[in-house]
């Protein structure tokens, strides 16, 4: 009896974190409801922030121990916790750079942090998934909070446009993703990730599993905005709050980017000659177009989505190389990758003339006359994302370029990959180089407000430490990064 | 006292500066001058500390000197300097050149005083630590960060087409460099580490080696600059402040010819030896065609400029004859340029300060109300020129002594180069300098003061101690020069042995 019960009911302190994570949500929506009105808003956002935190601790108090419950579809590994952490991280920054914003656009409602949590829960499922069901489910949890978040200023045209774009482009994808699934169960027999690693060990490959594939990296692509699957990028960017931009420039990134690891490797990783093509495809593709098209833009995150589509290529440079050198590059380039966008998302939330808030680039003129702090502090955070050293973001590309470079022997095809990474990442210093021109070569027409609040004060001041200081002390998370890519082979 | 750290501190000594001039406080003239002496005074007592290195130098060792290691990223990455014999009086120069720059900016720099003189100390720290480091991702990373304060520098304090000119050096500078980078990682996984002894014992596979040799080449081809990669050259100098173009031609170049030296031949010296003719190629068309250029040039910063191609050019064929002749020659030239090209740019800036114009045709017959500045001018055409005495004989010389010594026809090229430079820098003097006082502006400018005199007087000594008294010189440079040589010499012979032995058997 005692031992039936063991077997059927599962393993829940794994899943704590999401546990809490969900309690929370609840509990906070009961909160938004029975508190005052005129306080609601800011009583759940400073709660939520709160359970992000506890729920980071939690994470980090894992041990790292390979656990995989509820019947296998949820694990947790070094891969995972690492993986979270930057979500949370990301996930509790853009919240604290939020309520501000929405405060002054007369749009503070306390479902804004909830909604912040469930996504955040979502991803830390899609993280955990080792089931291609628990993949959907946790994809889904987070994209439906998504869709809202995007349309949350919902008197404005722009935002409504964009959650309704993201909403219907998404369940596009969602759907490709699924019939991919579907696909892959109908000739692999199975669903779980471990028993399909078994299945497609060795030998030949069903074609049906080949078109699975495809469509499962098509919606996933959708996800981390790859190109040919990226064009609500830009639009979604430009349209959803300022805010909510940057909590979709981190946080879904990440987590779409390690559940792509996961799939390719876990599930897929015996037949890696059979998708790297697309892979290698997905990246070049997103570095070239990420570096062209943001030349022209005007509006800063605009310019901030094709960004984000180059940094993705570069990321997914390092998964179609696929060594365990390689992932961990992807790795340590997601966490600088976080650190140089919630920095430049402040810079971005502290544009503002006479209380409007303004995106053009142009606004940022003589950005370092008024307010020369600042001006560094973007200036910086624009030439790491350049990838000039010393910057850490150089570091980023310089593991990635270091995996594919170690393929070379192999064969040559990735040493021309590299520098067609190389070069296009030349291009696209050019349009990072434009915004330092206009914070520090041009007059000011009329000068920016200077920022108010602290919390954009801390979180530009973190980012642009966390980017300048990082060469000197870039062991601890090279060495944690490679534990977590340990995890996946 | 042997374990001093020594470089670490020359090299970060600037960065003490940059902190106490970042709490500074205040718009005031007073504050300004603070920052202004804070700025001049850690570059001095860096420079001071610099000679430490020139006196405890061991000339009788090519072995690297003064070495700190320390962890840093691991696997094979750390943080490790050094000097030898090639690197070390660039870093003298440096520190030499950096306060002069400092001085020349007192009056000349009004905005943004405190930016300007952080982004020099900056650049100092930086141009220090490329020529010390023995980590190539250590070197790189010296390499590469040097482009954001010469951005600013160009961008924020240039002239009018400032901004056209800025992007030019960075983009043009980035893209050579990348290729370098995809170069070093492969060197880093090949050989896993990026130690620079350790890769310079390093066998590299012949074909390999061209492949890696021409990513280098890149990189420094476009930092040299060589024909026909300068272009960004003539317009960086143009619009960068007076300072900005002696940073630039005086340290900056020189790095495209310290990483051939200290890379491209003791690493790829199979690369090297298949690509020499290429380098005298293009040198010798850099020696001649930029010369011509450069007679019809009508700004004065775009002349010197261009003859800094050619002078360039000099250096990569005295690199590359790899005789003890050249490559000697090519690394005093590097230093007589990094001088006589500074101090000719630091020329146009005093009467640039006065008139606001680089026209030639604008000035004329200056030496009637100029003595002083008509003097300071000569002494550095004539070693621009390479009149024996001076600085610029010396490196031209032995450089055509190395090229006659490999093949007659190089050396006679070359040698036209030096009658064309002759053409060219002294009609430049004699439009400026001579001829009859006629324009009313002119006859109102004042001559050289104390603070200009002072910033000459270093330079003139040292342009006539390194053409009177070379030996000092070459006494740190020989042995590391020759173990340079020796070193190409016995790694072609052994790959030429290789196969034969082989063969036999």
């Amino acid at each position: 009896m005692f031992v039936m019960l063991q077997t059927v009911f599962p393993d829940l302190s794994a899943a704590t974190p999401e546990i809490f994570l969900f309690i929370v949500a609840m509990a906070l929506l009961m909160v938004g409801v029975f508190a005052p009105a005129a306080r609601a808003a800011a009583v759940v956002g400073r709660l939520a922030l709160l359970s992000l935190v506890v729920a980071l601790v939690m994470v980090l108090m894992q041990d790292g121990v390979k656990v995989a419950t509820f019947e296998n579809m949820f694990i947790v590994d070094r891969f995972a916790i690492f993986m979270k952490v930057l979500v949370l991280i990301g996930s509790a920054l853009t919240l604290l750079m939020s309520g501000r914003f929405f405060a002054e656009m007369n749009a503070r409602k306390f479902e804004y942090p909830v909604l912040v949590v469930l996504a955040t829960l979502g991803m830390m499922m899609m993280i955990s998934a080792n089931d291609l069901i628990a993949l959907y489910m946790g994809l889904e949890i987070q994209s439906l909070a998504l869709y809202v978040l995007a349309a949350f200023l919902r008197d404005q045209e722009r935002s409504t446009e964009a959650g309704l774009k993201y909403f219907v482009l998404g369940a596009l994808s969602s759907g490709m993703l699924l019939y991919g699934a579907s696909m892959v169960y109908g000739f692999a027999g199975t669903t779980q990730f471990a028993a399909l690693a078994a299945v497609l060990k060795g030998g030949e490959v069903a074609p049906g599993i080949i078109v699975g594939i495809v469509f499962i990296a098509a919606g996933l692509a959708f996800k981390v905005s790859a190109v040919p699957f990226h064009m609500w990028t830009p639009d979604v960017y430009e349209g959803a709050p300022t805010p909510v931009t940057a909590f979709f420039a981190v946080a879904p990134k990440v987590a779409a980017i390690a559940l792509f690891l996961r799939v390719m490797l876990e599930p897929f990783g015996g037949i890696a000659a059979e998708w790297r093509q697309v892979i290698v495809f997905l990246s070049v593709a997103s570095m070239i177009l990420g570096a062209f098209a943001a030349i022209r833009q005007n509006n800063i995150k605009r310019l901030m989505a094709y960004s984000s589509i180059g940094h993705v290529g570069y990321a997914l440079l390092g998964l179609a190389v696929g060594t365990s050198e390689g992932i961990r590059a992807v790795l340590v380039y997601m966490a600088i990758y976080l650190t140089m966008n919630i920095g430049t998302f402040a810079c971005i939330l502290a544009m503002r003339r006479q209380g409007q808030y303004v995106e053009q680039i142009p606004d940022l003129a003589g950005l370092s006359k008024r307010n020369l702090p600042m001006a560094i502090i973007m200036m910086l955070l624009m030439f790491s994302l350049a990838g000039v050293p010393p910057l850490a973001g150089f570091f980023g590309k310089f593991y990635v370029f270091k995996a594919v470079m170690e393929m070379s022997a192999l064969s040559s095809g990735w040493t021309v990959l590299a520098v067609i990474g190389v070069l296009s990442s030349v291009v696209g210093a050019f349009y990072y180089l434009r915004i330092v021109k206009v914070m520090f070569f041009d007059e000011a027409l009329e000068p920016l407000d200077l920022p108010s609040g602290r919390e954009l004060g801390l979180l530009m001041g973190l980012a642009g430490a966390f980017n300048l200081f990082f060469f000197p002390f870039a062991g601890p998370l090279l060495r944690a990064a490679g534990n977590a890519a340990a995890a996946l082979f | 006292m042997s374990d001093f750290p020594w470089l670490s501190v020359i090299t970060f000594l600037p960065l003490v500066g940059v902190l106490v001039i970042l709490f500074q406080r205040g718009d005031s003239e007073g504050s300004v001058q603070q920052i202004r002496n804070v700025a001049l005074w850690t570059s001095v007592f860096t420079f001071i500390l610099s000679l430490v290195l020139w006196v405890k130098f061991d000339t009788g060792t090519a072995e690297f000197q003064f070495v700190e290691e320390a962890a840093w990223i691991g696997e094979g990455i750390n943080y490790k300097l050094g000097v030898d014999g090639i690197s070390v009086l660039f870093i003298i120069l440096t520190t030499f050149l950096i306060p002069l720059c400092i001085l020349a900016s007192w009056k000349s720099v009004t905005i943004r005083v405190k930016e300007y003189m952080i982004a020099f100390l900056i650049m100092e720290t930086l141009m220090i630590g490329v020529f010390c480091a023995l980590d190539l991702v250590l070197f790189y990373l010296f390499f590469e960060a040097g482009l954001i304060p010469m951005f600013l520098i160009i961008g924020i304090w240039g002239g009018n087409r400032r901004i056209y000119a800025s992007f030019k050096f960075f983009l043009y500078t980035l893209l050579g460099s990348v290729l370098m980078l995809l170069a070093v990682l492969y060197m880093y996984y090949t050989a896993g580490t990026t130690d620079i002894p350790t890769l310079m014992a390093f066998n590299f596979d012949a074909d390999v080696q061209k492949w890696l040799w021409l990513a280098f080449f890149a990189s420094f081809a476009v930092k040299m600059p060589m024909w026909p990669f300068h272009t960004w050259l003539p317009d960086a100098h143009v619009e960068a402040p007076t300072a900005g173009s002696v940073i630039l031609a005086g340290v900056l170049l020189k790095m495209g010819g310290y990483g051939f030296l200290r890379f491209s031949l003791p690493m790829f010296p199979l690369g090297t030896e298949y690509f020499a003719p290429l380098i005298f190629a293009l040198s010798v068309i850099a020696v001649i065609y930029t010369s011509i250029v450069a007679l019809a040039q009508e700004d004065m910063k775009k002349l010197i400029a261009y003859s800094s191609v050619a002078h360039m050019g000099y250096v990569t064929i005295g690199i590359f004859t790899l005789n003890l002749q050249g490559v000697e020659g090519s690394i005093i030239q590097m230093l007589s340029h990094g001088l006589v090209a500074s101090a000719l740019f630091l020329c146009v800036g005093v009467v640039y300060d006065r008139l606001h114009t680089r026209e030639i045709a604008r000035y004329g017959g200056l030496a009637r109300n100029m003595p002083r500045y008509a003097f300071v001018f000569m002494v550095f055409t004539m070693a621009s020129v390479g009149l024996p005495g001076t600085s610029g004989f010396v490196g031209e010389f032995m450089i055509l002594l190395g090229a006659f010594k490999l093949n007659t026809l190089l050396g006679a090229l070359a040698a036209t180069g030096m009658i064309l430079g002759a053409t060219y820098a002294l009609w430049l003097y004699r439009r400026i300098i001579f001829g009859p006082l006629l324009k009313e502006e002119l006859k109102k400018l004042l001559d050289m003061d104390r603070r200009e005199v002072a910033i000459f007087v270093p330079l003139i000594v040292v342009t006539i101690w390194l053409g009177v008294y070379p030996a000092a010189f070459f006494n740190i440079i020989e042995v590391s020069a020759q173990n340079l040589i020796d070193n190409y010499h016995a790694a072609v012979t052994a790959a030429v042995e290789q196969p034969l032995s082989v063969a036999l058997r």
